[in-house]
């Protein structure tokens, strides 16, 4: 058995096979931003309060901040940058959510706008749709983000509006 | 902050990961969810020397719900838990209180077991465990045991657990004939640390009269503890017991601390009001619970 400080991992990033060799107690939040050169992940406090920094591992929202780089090891990840879909013209198509957002401008500062569009993009792409979201259900898939800026008004109004525009597949 | 350096194991087999956790020596912690664990590395709050990770070893991810109870294994998350029909319906207690238990984000990683294991008297599942009066297994290189809540919660994040030893499940008992259960707590944000939180048990005898109330409390003790409610209600009707009275019979039991968030005599009013609240709930499903 071998008993490590330093490994190499291979995770799928986005669609894309990565590699990196990093020390065993690096974050998941500092290995897509420092040794994969995608910063679109936020970090704020950095022990799982704040949910800048949350991530899809195999679709499931988690905390990148709470996971260590080499657990995620022949997994599949899916950061804010890979939210976008590829528009088949050479550009790309916003998510739903990132459309709503601008919409209905649920972000000021824009901090901790990445974790709330993966978060809220996992939640609606979970669910069924046709059916009208619940308050309930807004508030519990808002609940585990901090926004200072917002109030939050504008981000639930955002998370409406995308469940309402995903009703209708596309 | 980051996590200090440490060493990383991830064992395929549990006997492999006992095999590490006894070479590498009393600095060894286990990793299952880290929802708890990490956050205290970051904060250089605990340092191991090495980090044994669970999840590859095969056969802890699974929920046994029978007619006796609800064992759920080490890397059950919450979040599984928490949509466990079938768990919900020998134990209503395990999806109330983990719907509980921080954020979903959270809950997608976090083990039920590894919450236990962390012994956190403001956790939901060390509550839960106490006071469906379960136990958890415990497997060590000289073999597996048993260990009842009591002999397993020594102190705010401290059980009694030495040495090489991985926590592999947890079992709660199922919830008796005419019962009902209900959870409740109160925290600054939903999902955040509850300032006080409060999980009844309730039993009603044949012709519908209270026969027994037993409650457990969130962040007022130091280890999880169970209250015996019964004497404010026993033998009353269930429709119209009294709750309150046992709310202040809770009050005078609870030896709460202050801290930051709340003063001990607040959180032994929430533990009044929590009281009286959960038992109106329990009571209402103990009295269609056959």
């Amino acid at each position: 058995m071998s008993v490590d400080l330093e490994r190499t991992v291979s995770i799928t990033v986005n669609g894309v096979p990565r590699e990196a060799t990093v020390p065993v107690r690096r974050l998941l939040s500092d290995a897509l931003r420092h040794d994969l050169g995608l910063t679109g992940t936020h970090v704020g406090c950095e022990h799982g309060v704040c949910g800048a920094c949350t991530v899809l591992v195999d679709g499931e929202p988690m905390r990148s901040c709470l996971l260590l780089a080499v657990q995620v090891d022949g997994r599949s990840v899916t950061t804010v940058e890979g939210l976008a879909r590829d528009d088949g013209r050479g550009g790309q198509l916003l998510h739903p959510v990132q459309e709503a957002f601008r919409e209905c401008h649920a972000l000021q500062c824009g901090f901790c706008t990445p974790g709330f569009l993966t978060t809220i993009a996992a939640g609606l792409d979970a669910r069924d749709n046709s059916v009208d979201i619940t308050d309930d259900e807004v508030d519990e898939l808002v609940g585990g983000n901090l926004c200072r800026c917002t109030g939050y008004a504008n981000i639930k109004k955002a998370v409406r509006h995308a469940a309402a525009t995903m009703k209708d597949p596309r | 902050m980051k996590p200090a350096p440490f060493r990383y194991a991830d064992p395929g087999t549990l006997d492999e990961a006992l095999a590490v956790l006894s070479h590498e020596g009393a600095g060894a912690k286990v990793l299952a969810g880290g929802q708890s664990l990490l956050p205290l590395l970051s904060m250089r709050l605990a340092a191991p020397t090495t980090l044994v990770d669970i999840n590859r070893v095969p056969g802890l991810d699974t929920v046994e719900a029978t007619g006796d109870g609800v064992r759920v294994g080490a890397l059950v998350r919450h979040n599984a838990l928490l949509r466990d029909v079938a768990a919900a319906r020998v134990q209503p207690l395990l999806a109330r209180a983990t719907a509980n238990v921080a954020h979903p984000a959270i809950r997608n990683r976090g083990t039920t077991v590894g919450s236990i294991a962390h012994a956190d008297p403001s956790g939901e599942m060390t509550s839960v465990l106490a006071l469906t009066d379960g136990s958890v297994t415990v497997a060590t290189p000289s073999g597996t045991s048993d260990v009842g809540w009591r002999d397993l919660f020594v102190g705010p994040l401290e059980t009694s657990l030495h040495g090489p030893a991985v926590v592999t499940s947890a079992f709660f008992p199922a919830l008796p004939a005419r019962s009902g259960t209900a959870f409740a707590e109160v925290a600054r944000r939903k999902g955040d640390y509850a300032v006080c939180g409060a999980a009844v048990v309730l039993t009603l005898d044949d012709s519908r009269r209270v026969s027994s109330v037993r409650a457990a409390y969130l962040s007022v003790g130091l280890v999880p503890e169970v209250h015996d409610l019964t004497d404010a209600v026993a033998g009353k009707p269930v429709d119209s017991a009294d709750w309150a009275a046992a709310g202040a019979l809770a009050r005078g039991l609870v030896e709460p601390d202050s801290d930051l968030h709340a003063s001990a005599d607040y959180r032994r009013h929430l533990v009044g009001v929590l009281t009286e609240r959960t038992l109106a709930a329990a009571a209402a499903e103990a009295g269609t619970r056959r």
